[in-house]
């Protein structure tokens, strides 16, 4: 199948206007004859959801979690990126516009990261409207921070859990629909499966995570909004829940998935402490505002912070990127943590660490001012590690974050299943291989309240009305059979070895070859090791009880099961990459002072991936690159 | 360290549920409480039991998945934290642990320390937003909140909705929570169009969910790992006074 990523002709600044003009509309009284099904509801899919059923359809939006609000996005800290220019900084839409292309090291598409750059005011707006408490000047006025790569403040935020507070905003207004009785809420059920009919997605498979039962959820079209691919890595700083099943099983049914091997490294994480480890916690890159990041000269010095003079400390991020400083892009912050600790300059137990010192900031502005804007962090971090950042300088390191790769999709956020759209962290679309900070709030948002609206009627329009199929159909009964058959086999092979050991094992082998940085005989070597851990999955996974209950261990060994079979998808896209940008930084690739490579002429495209059956090779199929706008360069922050 | 943990074990809604102990060796200090409970479920698994069910998602403290009673306090004994960002730090070898569920009538138990808080999302369908469509909205700057103001609604909005204020309060009430709520929209003028009608109807709906009501204990104000301040509950009574006497329905 061709790519046609459907870009509206005509000036950049256009594109998107001239498309909503050229849209097929769907009238009021003919929307409720369209039903809509959300999968996710997080910042993307709530937002989906509550502006859906505004505009008229019939939605009904599902979770695996107790509640709508619990998505993932909750855990955002830092803020959300808009080109207001409320700072008078000589902000514009054009400079979001090209700071995300170029965070993005130039491999995402032009027009999508415009329209997101567009839409990413009247966000604000909206969420203002709704209520969100971000935080004010004295006269009243929102205010902004900075965060990486960016030379403007234009990031609004709520203290330091901006995530929560957009997502209450979207989940109020998803509550508000549901108590209207225009959204059907569907809680604790987890997508097993897509259903695709004469081409076009009409449902899917949902198993209610209390009762075990399979049953099916038709409509007109399918919105995926389930987030990205982060646990595939076990440890990271994702949610225990997040997983790559609803993408993946998408994926089998004949969705390209794009990119998967751009997965971001944040680079400021509490260290791991231990074998138990669960999973990492994020400290806000706001932190970077008022924190210097230094490690000491020496190797393998071991004195207390206190006691390393300034002139024995590397704060190598404002030696390194002088213009940047310790606002560099998140990619490029990582790997020069990752660089110090391999050079043997690392702090902490293992050596695997960097200090983020306040003590400047704090001479300068006053414990009082630095409490105020990251008191709770601070806290957080005092909780985790029993140390005071007031006095001790934090200890960080870098920790999978967040999912460039995603589902391919084209202008109108439609995959290659006619009918199935992937919106937030589950599509590829506006990242290229990194995201700058605060830029993910603002493209789920973007998603969900103003793009999908209008798209998802441009398709309606176009296919029209039509009834829905039957829950008899042979390819809904052989989806729920799949499905069901996929629970048994997990409570049926009796083995010995725990769901987690297995996700961790896998995680532990997807860090080490393909994680900050690649190679390709890693790489290599990891596309024989997957198979073999799945393999044993198989033959020694030890579930207990039974799949007519509540069953965590059931519900984990599902997950871990298609993780075992995307990883190999995503180390194959590593290794078919031979060039180093944002995200992907592959060994081989790099100028001589150790920076990522590009190579524009042979991989200026987006890779999207398709299925081609189980132990079959994927086909690649190449989406160029056109960048019209803006002139690739290599990516500096000196 | 070593533990000796007492947890709260019932197979599902219909069973009767009782206290099991489990000797737990070996423990770290820089563990999580959840880490902890991981731990002990991978051993569990491993001889062929069954583990404790529990929720848990962010482990950040900002999700508001995780909660259970330890030792007698919702999210255990460090006040303004979540079981999860609760650490072992905080306990000593040779101690005894009890943990179990959130205990009210409207948080029925799912499975051992689950419980089902779906009655919150009810209070908040019923009048927990402010109607405001997308696409509808003035400029960001044409509503000016004044900051003193955008703190105490951050301070109410703060709220997780873990339900650790019903599980610590002696009459399950929820009062904490739907003030908190209440709270972060009333004191925005956003929130001004609907604050009266928002109010009788929350507490109409809390009331049918079988919360009970508030005799000052304050004792869900210690438990509230986001330190949400019971002058919420205040506002929030003359809310609904001003409603029940002066509303415009």
């Amino acid at each position: 199948m061709e790519l046609n990523s459907n870009i509206p002709s005509g000036p950049l600044e256009q594109k998107w206007d001239k498309h909503k003009a050229d849209m097929k509309l769907v009238n009021p009284a003919n929307k409720r004859k369209f039903k809509v099904i959300v999968v996710g509801t997080g910042l993307a899919g709530a937002s989906a959801a509550a502006t859906l059923a505004e505009l008229g359809y019939n939605v009904t939006a599902v979770t695996y979690h107790d509640s709508p609000r619990r998505a993932h996005s909750i855990a955002a800290q830092g803020g959300i990126n808009a080109a207001k220019n409320y700072q008078n900084d000589g902000d514009s839409v054009w400079r979001l516009f090209y700071d995300t292309v170029k965070g993005g090291d130039f491999r995402a598409r032009e027009a999508n990261v415009h329209r997101l750059a567009q839409v990413s005011v009247n966000i604000i707006d909206q969420c203002v409207a709704q209520g969100v408490p971000f935080a004010r000047e004295y006269g009243g006025y929102l205010d902004n921070r900075s965060f990486g790569g960016a030379q403007v403040s234009r990031t609004f935020y709520a203290r330091g859990q901006t995530g929560q507070q957009l997502l209450l905003g979207a989940y109020q207004a998803l509550s508000r629909q549901i108590g209207l009785g225009k959204v059907t809420q569907l809680n604790r059920r987890e997508m097993m499966d897509l259903i695709v009919i004469d081409g076009r997605a009409r449902g899917i498979v949902t198993r209610d995570l209390l009762t075990g039962k399979i049953e099916s959820v038709l409509g007109d079209a399918v919105l995926l909004c389930t987030g990205g691919y982060g646990n595939v890595f076990y440890l990271s700083t994702n949610a225990k829940n997040c997983n790559v099943t609803a993408a993946y099983r998408a994926y089998k049914r004949g969705a390209y998935f794009a990119n998967p091997c751009y997965t971001q490294i944040h680079p400021t994480c509490i260290p791991v402490s231990g074998d138990y480890q669960s999973k990492l916690t994020l400290m806000s890159e706001s932190l970077r505002n008022d924190g210097r990041i230094w490690v000491p000269k020496k190797h393998g010095d071991t004195r207390k912070p206190a006691d390393i003079p300034e002139n024995e400390r590397d704060y190598y991020l404002e030696r390194k990127y002088p213009s940047f400083g310790n606002l560099s892009p998140r990619d490029i912050a990582s790997r020069a943590a990752k660089e110090a600790c391999d050079d043997g300059r690392g702090v902490g137990p293992g050596g695997r660490g960097v200090y983020l010192d306040f003590a400047d900031a704090i001479n300068r502005l006053g414990k009082h001012t630095i409490e105020d804007r990251y008191g709770n962090l601070f806290e957080m971090y005092e909780r985790i590690t029993g140390d005071d950042p007031y006095s001790v300088p934090m200890r960080i390191y870098p920790a999978v974050h967040y999912t460039m790769g995603g589902l391919w999709v084209d202008y109108n956020l439609m995959s290659t299943v006619p009918g199935l759209f992937v919106l937030g962290e589950a599509n590829f679309s506006d990242h290229g291989a990194n995201r700058l900070g605060a830029s993910a709030l603002m493209q789920g948002l973007a998603d969900g309240y103003f793009v999908i609206p209008y798209t998802l009627g441009g398709y309606f329009g176009q296919v029209g009305p039509s009834p829905l199929p039957s829950y008899d159909a042979p390819e809904v009964k052989a989806a729920e059979k799949m499905a069901a058959d996929k629970v048994q086999s997990l409570l049926s092979i009796g083995g010995k070895r725990t769901p987690t050991s297995f996700h961790r094992e896998l995680g532990t082998l997807m860090w080490d070859k393909c994680g900050m940085a690649r190679n390709r005989k890693g790489l290599q070597e990891a596309l024989q090791e997957i198979p073999a851990i799945r393999e044993e999955f198989w033959k020694n996974l030890y579930v207990p009880g039974t799949g007519e209950q509540l069953n965590q261990s059931l519900e984990l060994a599902s997950r871990v099961a298609d993780f075992l079979e995307f990883a190999e998808v995503l180390v194959g896209d590593a290794l078919h990459r031979e060039e180093s940008c944002g995200g992907h930084f592959r060994e081989e690739y790099q100028t001589e002072d150790g920076e990522a490579k590009r190579n524009d002429d042979q991989f200026t495209y987006v890779a999207a991936w398709q299925y081609n059956g189980d132990g079959a090779a994927p086909s690649l199929h190449k989406e160029a690159l056109n960048f019209e706008n803006v002139h690739l360069a290599t990516r500096s922050y000196k | 360290m070593n533990l000796r943990l007492h947890i709260w074990r019932q197979a599902g809604p219909a069973d009767q549920g009782m206290m099991k102990t489990y000797d737990l060796a070996g423990v770290n200090e820089h563990m999580s409480f959840l880490e902890m409970l991981d731990v002990l479920n991978e051993q569990l698994l491993n001889a062929g039991e069954e583990p404790v069910a529990f929720e848990h998602d962010c482990r950040e403290g900002i999700c508001g998945t995780c909660g259970m009673v330890i030792n007698g306090r919702p999210h255990g004994p460090i006040a303004r934290t979540t079981a999860c960002q609760l650490h072992m730090r905080s306990f000593k070898d040779g101690d005894e642990i009890y943990i179990e569920p959130w205990r009210a009538t409207a948080f029925p138990v799912v499975r051992d320390l689950v419980v089902d808080r779906s009655a919150f999302d009810r209070v908040i369908q019923k009048g927990g937003f402010i109607s405001a469509n997308t696409g509808t909205a003035p400029d960001g700057n044409a509503i000016l909140v004044p900051k003193t103001d955008a703190d105490h609604a951050m301070d109410a909005a703060a709220c997780i909705g873990c339900g650790a204020c019903v599980a610590a309060c002696p009459n399950a009430s929820a009062m904490l929570f739907v003030s908190a709520k209440m709270g972060h929209l009333s004191y925005l003028p956003q929130g001004q169009a609907e604050r009266s009608t928002r109010a009788m109807n929350m507490v109409l709906q809390m009331d049918a969910e079988g919360f009970g009501g508030c005799s000052n204990h304050y004792e869900c104000e210690a438990a509230c790992p986001k330190g949400i301040s019971v002058e919420f509950i205040a506002r929030m009574n003359r809310d609904v006074a001003a409603s029940a006497l002066f509303g415009r329905d």
